[in-house]
């Protein structure tokens, strides 16, 4: 049932990747992206990481895309043209994607040993509540940066109200 | 039911359990309708509805032949597939969130909890996850249906929401804290030991919260005094001016179900969810089927008032300029959550 879930979710994952490349009209990319993340947020629970899973669809599905959808609507954007492509793109891209996919799967099979074995599904049976964990780690071990990473975010806002203030003085 | 194996049991008293819950959300949105039409008559001192069956009891019904009947418009130069989908997920997201909401006390048949339709140890998180994909429903139907008006109307909406849904989300910390939990049954387990006195309203000291909740959830659901993405006199209908017929009846169904759900949520964090407010002063009269409706009894009580607050507050408030809805959400709702959450967590931390 959960190896099931897995695999549905996974295809439609890879599915919504895929569509969100093909399409030619930017609303229909950014709503695939939306499956893409929905997607990921189910095969996260299915790994019994229900805090992470409801973090991404609150913070990417829920903000971070709805953001991405308003200025594609706000910018009216159209239709993009279909264009070959550039040459180097097309010399150096497949070969380039086939060896760095060559590249992953020899050291995830090479170093099968070290790396552990997952298994697919039945991680919910145990029924384990993992955000006080998730949270005891945060603001205990990792709390430097945790913090750090928040003042990141910070600044990040600082930029952006900096950028977008009028200047009328 | 012994030749059934306990995965059977389960699969079709869930089934059952959600069949039930919906039939009664949908019929719960319909009456909210008449409710409205009536409350609102009688603030304005007239009658409201009252042609239709005893006391206007059947409007719903007829409004709803109507809507069905009715001649299912599609604008020429709508985008076509999100203009169908949008009133779709603008509902789904509507009604699923019911499926977290424990509406009565912990009653097992079967080792099947048949008072919610699920308890899951991130309740919370999955009804404000499903609410900010609600967002979709909106957006989307401005923009495919290629009209300046219900463009204008979903940008505000939309906006409107990201922007009330941080607020929302902070002023539910503090209760979160005192729970220690998120899931809905473990936080109105955390209210139900004194009655009124420990709800976190009253004994909980959360009532800052509960306003900004209040007030960020009523921008949520685009309800008055934040309905500035339907307003008429500016804006036609809003974002959706171009629909009709059964696709109009869904953005409409979903407005409603939002409220009832925010009301569920309110009662659920705020006000003891199913408990009693008497606490234990009352003894336990009646059979076991009395005692075991009695929390359901309290929770539709309570998700009742707040529905009324809702019609209320609708009929009492004039509508925000926007400017000053962004400020207000912004500038006060969020650090007074924020400033709420600091103090609620300084006090669990001295007094434990």
């Amino acid at each position: 049932m959960q190896l099931a879930l897995f695999i549905i979710f996974g295809a439609l994952a890879v599915a919504g990747a895929l569509n969100l490349l093909l399409q030619r009209h930017p609303i229909n990319s950014a709503l695939s992206l939306v499956v893409v993340m929905m997607s990921l947020a189910v095969l996260y629970w299915s790994l019994g990481a229900e805090f992470l899973a409801a973090a991404q669809v609150i913070v990417y599905s829920g903000a971070i895309m709805v953001l991405f959808v308003f200025v594609i609507m706000l910018l009216n954007a159209g239709k993009e043209e279909k264009t070959s492509g550039s040459r180097a793109a097309y010399i150096a891209g497949f070969p380039g994607a086939a060896a760095i996919f060559c590249l992953l799967s020899f050291v995830f099979l090479s170093e099968q040993k070290a790396l552990g074995v997952a298994n697919l599904g039945g991680h919910l049976n145990s029924g384990l509540n993992n955000i006080e964990e998730l949270s005891r780690v945060l603001f205990t071990k990792l709390l430097l940066p945790f913090e750090v990473t928040s003042i990141l975010i910070l600044v990040a806002i600082l930029g952006a109200v900096v950028l977008a203030r009028k200047e009328d003085q | 039911m012994s030749h059934l194996s306990p995965f059977q049991i389960f699969l079709l008293l869930s089934i059952v359990k959600i069949a039930v819950v919906l039939v009664i959300l949908l019929t719960t949105v319909a009456y909210t309708v008449l409710l409205e039409r009536k409350v609102l008559g009688h603030i304005q001192n007239r009658w409201g509805p009252s042609r239709v069956g005893p006391f206007g009891l059947l409007q719903p019904l007829a409004d709803g032949i109507k809507l069905f009947l009715k001649e299912d418009l599609m604008p020429l130069a709508a985008e076509r597939p999100l203009f169908v989908i949008a009133p779709i997920i603008a509902l789904t997201c509507a009604l699923i969130s019911i499926a977290v909401v424990p509406f009565g006390a912990v009653h097992r048949i079967h080792g099947v909890d048949i008072f919610a339709i699920t308890d899951i140890n991130i309740g919370l998180l999955v009804i404000l996850g499903i609410t900010s994909i609600g967002v979709y429903g909106i957006a989307l139907s401005g923009w495919s249906s290629n009209n300046k008006f219900a463009l204008l109307g979903s940008l505000r909406a939309t906006s409107q929401m990201v922007s009330y849904e941080l607020a929302l989300g902070l002023s539910l910390v503090g209760v979160v804290l005192r729970a220690q939990s998120l899931s809905l049954r473990t936080i109105v387990e955390s209210q139900s030991s004194h009655g009124l006195l420990s709800w976190n309203f009253f004994g909980g000291y959360q009532f800052v919260a509960f306003f900004i909740y209040i007030m960020a959830a009523y921008a949520e659901t685009n309800r008055a005094p934040f309905d500035l993405p339907e307003a008429e006199s500016e804006l036609v209908a809003g974002y959706h001016t171009e629909y009709s017929s059964m696709k109009f009846a869904m953005f409409f169904m979903a407005e409603y179900a939002n409220m009832v759900i925010v009301s569920c949520v309110a009662t659920l964090m705020f006000f003891g969810g199913a408990s009693s407010p008497f606490g234990n002063l009352i003894p336990a009269f009646g059979g076991a089927v009395v005692q075991a409706l009695l929390p359901v009894f309290w929770f539709v009580a309570k998700v009742f008032a707040f529905l009324l607050l809702y019609i209320w507050v609708r009929g009492t408030l004039p509508r925000f300029r926007y400017d000053q809805l962004m400020s207000f959400g912004w500038k006060f709702l969020l650090p007074l959550a924020m400033a709420n959450i600091i103090i609620t967590s300084l006090v669990l931390a001295l007094h434990g």
